[in-house]
């Protein structure tokens, strides 16, 4: 959580800040804020919804999403984005869904799954590392197209799975669903790694000066690149999970994640033009976004009601973001 | 604080759990497509009517988008408030199965209104669907054949060629024409389709027009494609020699109707089917209604009510049709 402020050199003008106040000037503080007054609200809307079981649950149909926006967040500090990544999960299920069903056996299915979001990482990172192009150009094209595709392959069908593959969110660990450990699991991984490592450290310096960094004999493309296969494959996992979950697979899966993966990294205090942003404040974006949205829904609350209130809470955490990494720049 | 909150969670979950014993009314709610939809505001209705004059109470939600899985955390949060009837206008034939099944374990009476899980038809309990389909393109030659003195050469002007329930009764139709000596001097000279576009409606009924120049009458089964050959016909001024009947909506043809342009045409009312809903479910929860093929009901206003093949029933027997009398009792 401190390497940021560690990397930074040591300023001749300002006092050091006390410890207490770099802790507590944080994106992530915010959105932890935001979290506890979130489950206070929902409680006070509904008796239904202070349910530990309830919000588990909730936060399984979202899980899919929020595991891809931990790796989004990577890429994002990295300076890049990744609008396909939802693309990537309905055609990756697709394909995995149509392999399964023309008598190819799940577990080479899964594989085959897995693997053409591995070839769609690879595409987005050929156009935008190899190509140099502009990621948001090239990955709002590969959105199109991976969608496009997905609906050539199933049609306006729904391509079924097998039962006993049905129900990945119904798995138990300990009495908590499946998807939710994987997110927790891949969280705490992420996290070591991005806040932990010289490979993390790393991101962060391409996310602040590519050229820098570059100077500095950072492999800045390998990276880069890497982040966008490693998005892919966890997409396609996330797609295939997605699966399980529905029973049926349909092109239009997970139709608009995009939005909501970018929304949970923005909530989590990541900074939209790279080099700076954490895991855990993504993490606890996730849960946010979870607890406000089912507290509403199980209030009943007016759907246009609820669109604005998830508007304004990105607005705010947009604005606070700002403000504290002002705050903090020279 | 948390704790305390949590607390008083539980303290009403066990309040509710103990009143529920002592003679809770039946929670029902309905779920539609999406919001901003006057179709379901007369579902609505006749749900929150009947749920009024039954002691029952009644919610309505939907999402704020009609695809295909927007629809699951709404029915995940109503079992989780503990509803007794789940209404849903269901958004996909199959991403719902799963969440569905759950709310079936728990005890909720689920029902499909105004559409229906086909091919998963185990996933819920019942269907209530407007009319029973076989009899539309019957209905829509004889509202035709009337309006026209049952002589003369009529169109079709149809959605997309995909279009299952259009299809389905273009079949009825022919079928009709061809089989009942009543409709003899009646002759289909054309089948055009409008894919359910303005624009592309109004050039294919302005093509009927100039091709077939004896024609006399015009059965656009859909709502876009009647509004749109109405409008082809209001600005020719030709609503004497024309005769453009067909399915819509009351609300988007009541100027039509009102200015002469279109004499009659057919519909249902979504309203009785909220209506119907509402009776069935306390019906069969309180153990008065048997949910089986076969079996009977009343119904106040509606009368009695049959359960057909695969647990469907059908709010009316025939279509309702709109002309100046009635238009201005319907709002939908």
């Amino acid at each position: 959580m401190s390497t940021m402020d560690t990397t930074r050199p040591a300023q001749d003008i300002a006092p050091a800040q006390p410890r207490w106040k770099t802790l507590l000037i944080r994106p992530e503080t915010m959105t932890f804020i935001l979290l506890v007054v979130g489950v206070f609200a929902g409680s006070l809307l509904s008796p239904f919804f202070l349910d530990i079981n309830y919000i588990l649950k909730s936060f399984t149909l979202y899980s899919e999403l929020a595991i891809v926006a931990l790796v989004l967040t990577m890429v994002i500090i990295a300076g890049e984005i990744d609008l396909s990544l939802a693309a990537n999960m309905a055609l990756s299920a697709c394909i995995f869904a149509w392999a399964q069903a023309s008598g190819v056996p799940v577990p080479a299915a899964v594989l085959i799954g897995l693997g053409s979001g591995l070839a769609m990482g690879a595409l987005n990172a050929f156009f935008v590392i190899g190509l140099q192009l502009p990621s948001i150009i090239v990955t709002i094209g590969t959105l199109t197209l991976y969608r496009g595709l997905a609906q050539v392959l199933a049609g306006d069908k729904s391509i079924r799975v097998p039962d006993w593959f049905i129900g990945v969110d119904k798995v138990m660990l300990g009495g908590i669903p499946l998807p939710v450990v994987l997110f927790v699991v891949l969280a705490i991984v992420l996290g070591v790694v991005l806040g932990g490592t010289i490979f993390g450290r790393n991101i962060y310096q391409i996310g602040t000066n590519e050229v820098a960094a570059r100077h500095a004999g950072i492999r800045s493309a390998r990276i880069k690149a890497g982040l966008f296969v490693l998005a892919g494959v966890v997409a396609a996992v996330a797609g295939i999970m997605t699966a399980s979950r529905l029973g049926s697979v349909r092109y239009d899966l997970a139709l608009g994640g995009e939005l909501q993966m970018v929304l949970m990294a923005m909530l989590g205090g990541t900074y939209i033009f790279g080099g700076r942003g954490t895991i855990l404040g993504t993490f606890l974006a996730a849960w946010l976004l979870v607890i406000v949205s089912t507290g509403m829904i199980v209030a009943n609350v007016l759907p246009a009601v609820q669109l604005v209130v998830l508007g304004s809470l990105l607005i705010v955490a947009i604005i606070a973001t700002n403000l504290i990494y002002s705050r903090t720049q020279r | 604080m948390f704790k305390k909150a949590l607390a008083l969670g539980l303290a009403a979950g066990m309040a509710l759990a103990t009143s529920a014993i002592a003679q809770e009314p039946l929670k029902m709610v309905y779920i539609g497509k999406n919001t901003g939809n006057p179709y379901f505001d007369s579902i609505n209705g006749g749900f929150e009517d009947a749920c009024k004059s039954l002691g029952c109470e009644y919610e309505f939600v939907a999402p704020a988008t009609a695809e295909a899985t927007s629809q699951i955390p709404f029915i995940e949060a109503q079992i989780q408030r503990g509803v007794n009837v789940i209404g849903i206008a269901p958004n996909s034939p199959d991403a719902l199965n799963q969440v569905l099944d759950d709310a079936r374990s728990k005890g909720i009476l689920v029902l499909t209104v105004n559409g229906d899980l086909t091919g998963n038809e185990s996933h819920r309990d019942a269907t209530i669907l407007p009319v029973n389909f076989d009899i539309v393109g019957r209905d829509q030659v004889e509202m035709v054949g009337s309006l026209i003195g049952y002589e003369g050469e009529i169109a079709i002007l149809s959605a997309t060629t995909e279009a299952p329930d259009q299809n389905k009764w273009i079949v009825g139709m022919n079928e009709t024409l061809a089989s009942d000596p009543k409709y003899a001097n009646m002759k289909l000279v054309a089948t055009v389709y409008g894919d359910d576009q303005p624009e592309k409606s109004t050039t294919e009924m302005e093509a009927l027009l100039a091709n077939y120049p004896n024609l006399k009458g015009v059965i656009a089964p859909t709502t876009v494609g009647i509004a749109a050959a109405a409008q082809v016909v209001q600005s020719r001024g030709i609503a004497d020699k024309v005769k453009v009947t067909g399915l819509g909506l009351p609300s988007e043809m009541r100027d039509f109707i009102k200015d002469g342009t279109v004499t009659a045409f057919q519909l249902w009312s979504p309203y009785n089917e909220g209506w119907l809903a509402a009776h069935f479910a306390k019906g069969v929860l309180e153990g008065t209604i048997k949910n089986e093929v076969g079996a009977t009901f009343e119904v106040p206003n509606l009368g009695t009510i049959t359960i057909n093949e695969n647990n469907s029933i059908n709010t009316q027997a025939e279509l309702t049709t709109f002309n100046a009398d009635n238009i201005d009792d319907f709002d939908f």
